[in-house]
């Protein structure tokens, strides 16, 4: 392998990195504040993507249908609740924010159709769009077991993942879409074409990854969120809520997935059921970084980008045995480094 | 239900299912194989979830090592299927070796993941690989033939399926109540309690975890033989969920969950193939998935312990007679009276900037009672975690008998005639309190998984019985052995720990606050336990909050504060030290 070709790489390598850092940190946010390993947050960063593309051929996405079946039975499941609670006065609170929120996206959408947008316009409605879906998911199968065991989450992670890539063939159909370039400018750097995508791929991740920590380190809601994270006990004594911050930390994820999705789709070819793919590549960056660390599952994140684009290089059919069998070398690192771990008891 | 009507329903469900052959028509037999084949990869993951605690994702890749196995023996290699088997076990138990070796010293959903990364590595390796025929498989799998005999109809293979499976069921459930199971099922709730009774805990997760990728093994070359033919698709992660979904609706607790679940998911999934279209026109096989992941968690939100949770009151209650006749399990040599058993020279642990133990030394010697009291924060439990090897002190020296143990992990002291037991009480609840004293005796017995399995084990676990029952009866609590721990009082769960501890034949017992939550008259009595053993040249150390307690009892006291050792000595001399009283009583005196 010459030097440029590893340099051609690398920069690949790099750029699609920087997309799994945003999906990676999603992942521990989501997982240090609610305790679930949110398996379908690759499907929602693909569902992006998926809307984008709708979006650029005037059709209507299928995110809309989706949306909206999900709002109606978290309405549902919600103002059951609120009834058996004998809470009649949370119900117009319950409608406005279960039906209503997340339904303006889907309405503006619905008005907006069949105009010729403009890339910005288009990318905001997308990310709109598909922000509704991890909060709702959350009330409909999450919030009733809450109190569960890390692993009973997992397990009903899982099957959710397998039921959103169902409803995602069934709202977007087979086809796999790729978007327009987000700029089909480049600049040389060193004898080498980078072009300006790749800048800005990467810049968005510094940038989102910066913005987040601000969030953390500034924000009073960011730091009940860090609250939470720490003991969801503790932050209850002081007031916190953990529904609450359990939604925001959804919503936060969510326009992390989705800027993810709005980078991938000029890069790759997207079907609906590349998320788990996606998912699944940052989450090894998430477990270098131990579920805890924001900046080491970055870093672990961009190495996965890198190693990749290497592996394709070198044999694209065991593209993704090299990159999985990487976890090896990784856990067995950590299990070393970290020593004996005390479980919590789960009895 | 009692154990008698509980025997007569199992003998009548497998006199319907041995017969079924008679009444039941060939879809139904295949649907009875499935049902068969998938359970025995559930049955592998109640072991590993239900009671190990470790759960997998991964499992399908190893039912596709042992399908793949077998279809590259006998299809493209041309040896007899039974050589297949032998390459389906060695190569699921190697892989399993393997791989269980790297990740299964992590923590619960770190395992769980990367299980979720080697299934994917392995299930793209089935297609990639040119000698297994990439993504279009390996076809005409020949049937299994036991002599002349070729296994082709369904009803034949229902037999060979269900016996591998009976027999795997029968070896599960002989383990669980053997020596080993009893460690496996010890894995659950932290390796602390499993290390500090001389369990090797990653060493019986390793050989859960090749267990249940053997069953999964086994599974896959049954596969093969019966589907013929063996493609990458049913080996991929997603199916692996499947097979968690099985052990977890069934019940990942009971051995038996396993086949109710695989029951149940495999005939579920069977009617909406069936009645999907009829309610939904031209529904693809996504909605299948859809429909059927909805059931699913919708399940394990009602049901979180699996459908044999609601049922489980039907099965009998763990009972065991227990012959108080046999031969009494050996025990060590103890020490003379006043010989130094233990010396603690300058020993010396931080944690980060806060000196917790500050060269603090002592010796014990056989025989006698030693008190360590002290304020709170004064460093007393750091000092047990240093002695018991729960932790590793920064510097100085442990000797014990002669040996140092100052850097030895726990399980070595604790063979080596340390017991412990726990200020926070540590029992495993969902076992009886018969179990957990049998736990104790882990280091002075030796049946091994195997011997467990097919009960090579009974002469020794009788005698461990009846030595744990003695030690039940000794604490006061043998009336009600069978009785699960977790429905004891705090203060019973302690005495509980003291007659574990006690199980392990020990030379030196550590009490961390052991009166802590117990009556008045309770305490009399363990005081005088305390004194009976003392009386047998037991050597106790305890760490007690209960002046009155502690005063009545020990031989001597060393008094802790602020991580230093600040006076030893007599009870009464003790008492009288103005160090010891400034540091109770806040310099006022």
């Amino acid at each position: 392998m010459s030097s440029d070709i590893a340099a051609i790489l690398a920069i690949d390598g790099i750029a699609s990195g920087a997309i799994y850092v945003l999906i990676a940190i999603g992942f521990v946010l989501i997982f240090a504040v609610t305790r679930v390993i949110f398996v379908p947050f690759g499907d929602i960063s693909a569902f992006t993507a998926l809307t984008l593309a709708a979006l650029e051929t005037q059709r209507l996405p299928g995110t809309m249908g989706l949306v909206a079946l999900l709002a109606v039975m978290a309405t549902v499941m919600q103002v059951t609740a609120d009834l058996q609670a004998g809470d009649h006065k949370a119900i117009p609170s319950t409608l406005f924010f279960y039906l209503l929120v997340p339904l303006v996206p889907v309405a503006l959408m619905w008005f907006a159709a069949g105009t010729v947008m403009s890339m910005p316009v288009r990318m905001g409605l997308s990310l709109l769009l598909v922000l509704p879906i991890a909060p709702l998911l959350d009330r409909i199968v999450f919030r009733p077991i809450a109190d569960a065991s890390v692993l009973l989450l997992l397990t009903v992670s899982m099957a959710l993942h397998f039921a959103l890539v169902g409803l995602g063939l069934m709202f977007f159909g087979p086809e796999g879409v790729r978007t327009q370039p987000l700029t089909d400018a480049s600049w040389e750097i060193a004898g080498m074409q980078v072009s300006l995508q790749t800048f800005l791929i990467v810049g968005s991740a510094v940038v989102f990854s910066a913005l987040l920590y601000g969030f953390f380190e500034l924000t009073l809601t960011g730091k009940a969120l860090r609250a939470t994270a720490v003991n969801r006990t503790g932050a209850r004594l002081v007031g916190i809520r953990p529904a609450y911050t359990g939604t925001m930390a959804y919503v936060l994820a969510s326009v992390l997935a989705g800027i993810s999705g709005i980078l991938i789709s000029p890069v790759t070819t997207i079907f609906y059921d590349s998320g788990f793919l996606f998912g699944l590549r940052a989450f090894v960056g998430a477990i270098i970084g131990a579920m805890v660390n924001y900046p080491v599952t970055a870093l672990g994140a961009l190495l996965v980008g890198v190693l990749e684009s290497f592996a394709s290089f070198w044999s694209s059919a065991f593209k993704e045995v090299i990159v999985f069998s990487l976890l090896l070398p990784v856990l067995l690192w950590r299990s070393l480094s970290v020593g004996e771990v005390e479980d919590e008891a789960e009895e | 239900m009692s154990k008698i009507q509980f025997r007569y329903l199992t003998l009548a469900a497998l006199l319907l299912l041995v017969t079924s052959p008679l009444y039941l028509n060939p879809f139904s037999m295949t649907l009875l194989n499935y049902i068969g084949v998938y359970g025995l990869v559930a049955l592998g993951l109640v072991l590993l979830t239900g009671i190990g605690g470790m759960m997998s994702f991964g499992q399908a890749a190893f039912v596709g090592i042992g399908a793949y196995a077998g279809a590259w023996a006998s299809a493209l290699q041309g040896y007899s299927p039974w050589v297949g088997l032998m390459l389906a076990i060695v190569l699921s138990c190697s892989v399993a070796l393997f791989l269980g070796a790297i990740t299964l010293r992590l923590g619960g959903h770190f395992l769980a993941l990367s299980t979720v990364a080697w299934g994917l590595s392995i299930f793209f390796l089935f297609g990639n690989l040119d000698g297994l025929g990439n993504y279009n498989g390996i076809a005409n799998v020949p049937p299994i033939s036991i002599g002349p005999l070729k296994l082709v109809a369904s009803w034949q293979m229902f037999y060979l399926i269900w016996a591998i499976v009976l027999l795997a069921l029968l070896a599960s459930r002989n383990l669980l109540d053997s020596r080993s199971g009893r460690a496996m099922r010890a894995l659950r709730g932290g390796n602390l309690l499993v290390e500090s009774l001389g369990i090797n805990a990653f060493a019986t997760r390793l050989a859960t975890f090749v267990m249940a990728a053997l069953f999964a093994g086994l599974s896959g070359w049954l596969y093969a033989h019966l589907n013929r033919f063996v493609s990458p698709a049913p080996f991929e992660v997603h199916v692996g969920i499947d097979y968690l979904m099985m052990a977890m609706v069934g019940g990942a607790t009971e051995l038996i969950g396993a086949f109710i679940g695989s029951a149940l998911v495999t005939l579920t999934k069977n009617s909406i193939q069936d009645y999907l279209p009829l309610i939904a026109k031209g529904a693809s096989g996504q909605l299948e998935i859809v429909v059927f992941s909805i059931v699913f968690i919708v399940l394990l939100q009602r049901w979180r312990g699996g459908l044999i949770s609601i049922s489980s009151h039907l099965l009998p209650s763990p009972h065991h007679e227990i012959d108080g006749q046999v031969a009494p399990l050996s025990r060590r040599p103890l020490p003379h009276r006043d010989e130094t058993l233990l010396t603690v020279d300058q020993v010396e642990r931080r944690f980060g900037g806060l000196v917790a133990v500050d060269k603090v030394s002592f010796t014990l010697k056989a025989g006698e009672i030693l008190g360590l009291i002290g304020p709170n924060g004064a460093g007393k439990s750091t000092m047990f975690n240093l002695l018991t090897g729960a932790l590793r002190p920064n510097s100085g020296q442990v000797v014990f008998q002669g040996r140092d143990i100052t850097h030895s992990p726990q399980r070595t002291i604790a063979k080596a005639g340390i017991a412990r037991t726990f200020q926070h009480v540590k029992i495993r609840p969902k076992m009886t309190l018969l179990d957990n004293v049998l736990l104790g005796t882990h280091p002075r017995t030796r049946s091994g998984f195997f011997n467990g399995a097919f009960r090579l084990d009974r002469k020794e676990e009788a005698q461990a019985r009846a030595e744990a029952l003695r030690q039940l009866q000794r604490v006061g609590l043998g009336d009600k052995p069978f009785e699960l721990a977790g429905n004891l009082p705090l203060g019973n769960q302690r005495v509980l720990e003291i007659a574990r501890a006690l199980a392990a034949d020990p030379v030196l017992l550590v009490l961390d606050e052991p009166a802590a939550g117990l009556r008045r008259q309770e305490k009399q009595a363990l005081a005088e336990l305390l004194q009976s053993l003392r009386s047998e040249n037991l050597t106790i150390l305890l760490v007690e909050h209960d002046m009155e307690f502690v005063m009545g009892l020990v031989d001597r006291i060393v008094v802790m504060n602020f991580g230093c050792k600040i006076c030893e000595g007599l009870p009464a001399d003790v008492r009288q030290d103005p160090h010891v009283q400034d540091a109770y009583l806040g310099g006022l005196v």
